[in-house]
């Protein structure tokens, strides 16, 4: 069987991330891979390029990662992240426009399917109201 | 009777399956039955629909979103309908999901 695409949550609030990942393992199940990362390297709140690179790495399936991710500093770290990853893997890491923690369950379920990762961040997306 | 809505009129036709189920759900079809739903019904390669009444509107059985975005409440009834090969394994196998309350199934 083909790996999934797999996840990365990306949150200033170590709580919420692992939170969020908790809740894609028990609502979603564990045949797609989720890492998480958040806080800063002095324990506080906060995002981190290293942690959020790290989780990439722990995450990693051929088929792609998908990131969600919750305020500015988040989002900004993660776009510096995937530019920082190698040439071959920058390519298959996308940030998701959506909101962190319903993101997460409906990017994870889609991808348990099998789903690539355009039609996964899709799914997540599809939750956004368009603007 | 609906009819099933095809652009691409096969010279053969298709086998469509249908089926209702009354959902008993406590929390009606909530996050974790839909998420259960909607991955049962990606096992599939059948297209599926589901609908809360007999002529529609049908909504894709394998979008998380649209499924969780029906809210549909406890004791309604789930009108299933599936097209393609293995469609009446799928009516079947989403039957019984919610039948058995959606307790875990592989």
């Amino acid at each position: 069987m083909s790996e999934n695409v797999s996840l990365v949550i990306v949150s200033h609030s170590p709580d919420v991330a692992r939170g969020t990942a908790d809740m894609v393992r028990q609502m979603v199940g564990d045949e797609v891979k989720v890492a998480h990362c958040g806080g800063n390297p002095e324990g506080g709140l906060g995002t981190d390029v290293q942690r959020i690179l790290h989780a990439i790495e722990q995450a990693w399936s051929p088929r792609g990662v998908a990131i969600l991710v919750d305020l500015g500093g988040a989002e900004t770290n993660s776009e510096m992240a995937i530019e920082m990853l190698p040439e071959d893997r920058r390519g298959r890491v996308v940030l998701c426009n959506a909101p962190i923690v319903e993101g997460a369950i409906m990017a994870a379920t889609e991808a348990s399917g099998g789903a690539s990762l355009a039609e996964v961040r899709a799914t997540a997306e599809e939750l956004s109201p368009v603007t | 009777m609906t009819t099933f809505l095809d652009p691409t009129p096969s010279p053969m036709p298709r086998k469509s399956v249908t089926a209702s189920v009354r959902l008993r759900h406590e929390a009606g079809l909530h996050a974790r039955p839909a998420v259960k739903l909607t991955k049962l019904a990606k096992k599939f390669s059948a297209k599926i629909l589901v609908a809360m009444l007999p002529d529609g509107p049908w909504i894709d059985a394998k979008s998380i979103v649209k499924v969780i975005a029906t809210k549909t409440p406890r004791n309604a009834l789930l009108y299933f309908r599936a097209e393609g090969e293995d469609a009446e394994a799928a009516v079947l196998a989403l039957v019984r999901l919610v039948e058995q309350d959606f307790a875990d199934v592989g």
